[in-house]
């Protein structure tokens, strides 16, 4: 016992009047490295301690102050520039929607940072444990006495006069408390580890098991499990294993025309344009061309659309190339698609592409208008 | 803790008081007679706003009352008669609600019949909405707030000489009774003297914001008598800048919740956007009226939550002299705000007037005069309330 290092003497007292006169005198005789415990705040303890008032307002502060501007500019950004929304006819960016929020976000901020900075810098984090832990006196104060302890790192510590100055103050009793002997934190030893990992298994693993295969009940399942075949997925019902099935060799779906041309470079001799370019066939072809087609080539056809540079630009379709192109040649493109550009196949309907096609012509020649061309159009 | 060798001896206050009572009083009625003659309408939309102040203080203090009894105040109780002498002005309200009922036509638009006929809503607000209703309301609650006053004051007077702990238990099952009487009494007469002055406006909050004036001005009331008295020796000489504290820290905490009540009340309105409701906050723009409209803001809670936010602050007597009365004149402004631009001369725009100053000053006088009165008669300390030594005690 002798050997061991001192952490401190405490007194303990019976009451709380006690313990604030106590402690004014501990302080009056300059100790610095001293505390009062006690199962309840004491009113009044922190004058007579001459605590200095606690720092931890200004992290509070800082950090609600913090919250505010951050909610503010969150809600700025979100629902003012990113990605306006009107509601309610409101402004974009309305004051009165976004204070509740902000007063939210205060307050979490500066609670949270308290204890979170409580806990950081007033604790001692990392370090779990204190030498007060576990010892008679720690366990008399958090119940029904009051105690004052002197710690050995203050400056003025001595064993004798500050066991004196104790009893003078005419404790119930007062003790002297030693470092452990050891610093050793039960909850690091070994065996409690591999013990707490065991628990750990058998705990998971029981519950899985509990939950999972002995206790599991199917819930309604009729919803999950149908007497149907889901796309794409095997079948051990047909010998090849498809759930789904393939046209019978030799068939053609109802409604559905095959296109002989697949694979062709330039089939345009035999296709050619079964519609003339009436006014209700241009128009159909524009409201195709612009749907389906405007995204890569533009409005007009001269491959600068607003997705530019996402994919590879087209090329103009004014160009002598494609203003050679017979109509057979741009239906083949829409219908197989080219480089890549995919097949539009399955968007566009025959009559369609052919009034695609039809609008490609109108949106070339304007292009390229000849004075007789405007003539006419004068002329209407 | 402290040895009780003090024992209390009553000192009358200084003989200024009165006289300062009695000059305000004087000014405020002459100069208020001459305003009534001068610009009748003005007059009475002024003196309605001083009687609200009154109201104000007076209730609010019974209210603070009662809430030291029903929650078991411990610190409150050496300074419960500043309170009770503030509170002594209820019994007052009866007479002076009178010249209000002598010009109900001029403030309230639904008190004309005809006027009433001819439009819809007020029709369907008639049953509630009429003189002969009014007048019983007004009496009633006046009556009601009389008497739980003299109960609560006759218990705490008794205890002085009779020192018997039987007349706080009384006194708590009372304030039981009072709370209740009180959330209701308060919403009514909000309604009836703020709210029935725009009578097709309505906002189903106005009670508590009223309230919340309501113990703003009483605590500062409070507040203000109590530093001023401390400072000059009337109190006991035991209390410390901890009873401060938590003076401050409550009007601190009201002005919190005025300012959460009244952005509450307008939040809704703004985002409900419902003509019938916006159209009280559109008056309160009106040419000069936004630059009140800002002021309200600063006044009553940006400037009261700066000067009270950090804990020092809250017990400095200094800095709460200065917010006391900063705060009574922001309630003040506030019923101000409220009223005013309802004036049919004034719908568009402020233009000062001598007789917006004169009401509150006769105001004033009363309640000091009223206080000065009281403290003559009675003790300044509750010597024989058995929580007052605790109350002595109180540290933070």
């Amino acid at each position: 016992m002798a050997n061991r290092k001192i952490f401190g003497v405490t007194a303990l007292f019976n009451d709380p009047n006690a313990i604030i006169a106590a402690a004014r005198k501990v302080a009056d005789a300059g100790f610095t490295k001293w505390d009062v415990n006690s199962p309840y705040p004491i009113h009044g303890i922190d004058k007579a301690m001459k605590m200095k008032p606690s720092k931890l307002g200004i992290i509070t502060l800082i950090f609600g102050l913090s919250g505010a501007v951050l909610a503010l500019i969150l809600m700025w950004w979100t629902m003012s520039v990113d990605y306006p929304m009107l509601i309610g006819g409101k402004p974009y960016f309305s004051l009165p929607a976004f204070v509740p929020v902000t007063f939210e976000v205060t307050v979490i901020f500066a609670t949270l940072s308290t204890v979170v900075s409580m806990f950081a810098f007033f604790f001692g984090l990392p370090s779990n444990s204190h030498v007060l832990h576990d010892t008679a006196y720690m366990k008399k104060v958090s119940r029904d006495h009051y105690g004052i302890i002197i710690e050995s790192r203050d400056p003025k510590f001595s064993e004798q006069t500050v066991l004196e100055l104790l009893k003078n103050l005419k404790p119930i009793s007062t003790e002297v408390i030693y470092y452990p002997e050891k610093e050793s934190y039960p909850i690091f030893e070994p065996r409690f580890l591999i013990f707490l990992f065991g628990v750990a298994v058998v705990v998971s693993l029981g519950t899985y098991l509990t939950l999972n295969k002995l206790m599991y009940i199917v819930p309604f399942d009729w919803m999950d499990k149908q007497a149907k075949v889901i796309p794409q997925t095997s079948s051990e019902f047909f010998a090849d294993g498809r759930g789904m099935r393939l046209p019978v060799e030799g068939t053609v779906a109802k409604g559905f025309i095959p296109y002989p041309f697949e694979g062709q470079t330039n089939p345009s001799e035999v296709l050619s344009n079964p519609y003339f370019p009436t006014k209700e066939n241009l128009q159909l072809g524009q409201r195709k061309f612009l749907t389906y087609c405007s995204p890569c080539h533009g409005n007009y056809g001269d491959g600068d659309s607003r997705l530019a540079g996402q994919f590879p630009n087209p090329p103009t379709l004014h160009s002598e190339r494609a203003r050679n192109f017979q109509d057979g040649m741009i239906y083949h493109i829409i219908t197989v698609g080219q480089n890549v550009m995919p097949s539009y196949a399955s968007q566009v309907t025959r009559e369609e592409r052919w009034a695609i096609v039809n609008y490609i012509r109108a949106l070339q020649r304007a292009k390229n208008a000849t004075d007789a061309d405007l003539k006419l159009v004068k002329a209407e | 803790m402290h040895t009780n060798d003090f024992t209390y001896q009553r000192k009358d206050l200084p003989s200024s008081i009165s006289k300062i009572g009695m000059t305000l009083l004087a000014v405020g009625v002459i100069l208020g007679v001459a305003a009534f003659f001068v610009d009748h309408s003005r007059a009475v939309y002024n003196y309605l706003i001083a009687f609200a102040f009154m109201i104000s203080v007076g209730v609010g203090a019974l209210f603070l009352i009662a809430l030291e009894y029903i929650v078991g105040a411990d610190w409150s109780v050496p300074i419960r008669r500043v309170v009770e002498f503030f509170a002594a002005t209820i019994p007052l309200l009866a007479i002076l609600v009178i010249p209000l009922l002598l010009n109900v036509g001029e403030l309230f638009h639904w008190s004309h019949p005809e006027a009433v006929a001819e439009d819809k809503i007020l029709n369907a607000k008639a049953p509630y909405l009429n003189v002969t209703f009014f007048i019983v309301r007004v009496f009633v609650l006046i009556g009601l707030w009389s008497l739980f006053y003299f109960f609560f004051v006759r218990n705490s007077k008794k205890q002085d000489t009779s020192k018997d702990q039987k007349l706080t238990t009384i006194n708590i099952k009372l304030s039981a009774i009072f709370i209740p009487i009180f959330a209701l009494t308060i919403t009514i007469s909000a309604i009836d003297w703020l709210m029935s002055v725009e009578p097709h406006w309505f906002s189903t909050i106005i009670g508590v914001y009223f309230f919340a004036g309501t113990i703003i001005a009483a605590l500062a009331a409070v507040t203000l008598a109590t530093v001023l008295l401390k400072e000059h020796g009337y109190l006991h000489p035991a209390m410390t800048n901890d009873h401060l504290y938590s003076l401050g820290a409550l009007m601190f905490a009201f002005v919190n919740f005025w300012g959460y009540i009244a952005f509450s009340q307008y939040m809704l309105i703004w985002y409900a956007d419902l003509p019938e409701e916006t159209f009280w906050f559109m008056q309160k723009w009106e040419g000069s009226w936004a630059i009140f409209s800002i002021g309200l803001i600063i006044i009553k809670f940006l400037v009261p939550y700066i000067v009270l936010v950090s804990q020092p602050s809250k017990m400095d007597p200094k800095k709460l002299k200065f917010i006391a009365v900063w705060l009574l004149f922001a309630h003040f402004y506030d019923l101000f705000w409220f009223v005013m631009p309802e004036m049919e001369q004034l719908s568009g725009g402020y233009s000062f007037s001598w007789i917006d100053l004169v009401f509150p000053i006769a105001a004033i006088g009363l309640i000091i005069l009223v206080f000065n009165m009281k403290a003559k008669k009675e003790n300044l300390i509750p010597i024989g309330d058995p929580k007052l030594q605790r109350g002595l005690d109180f540290h933070l």
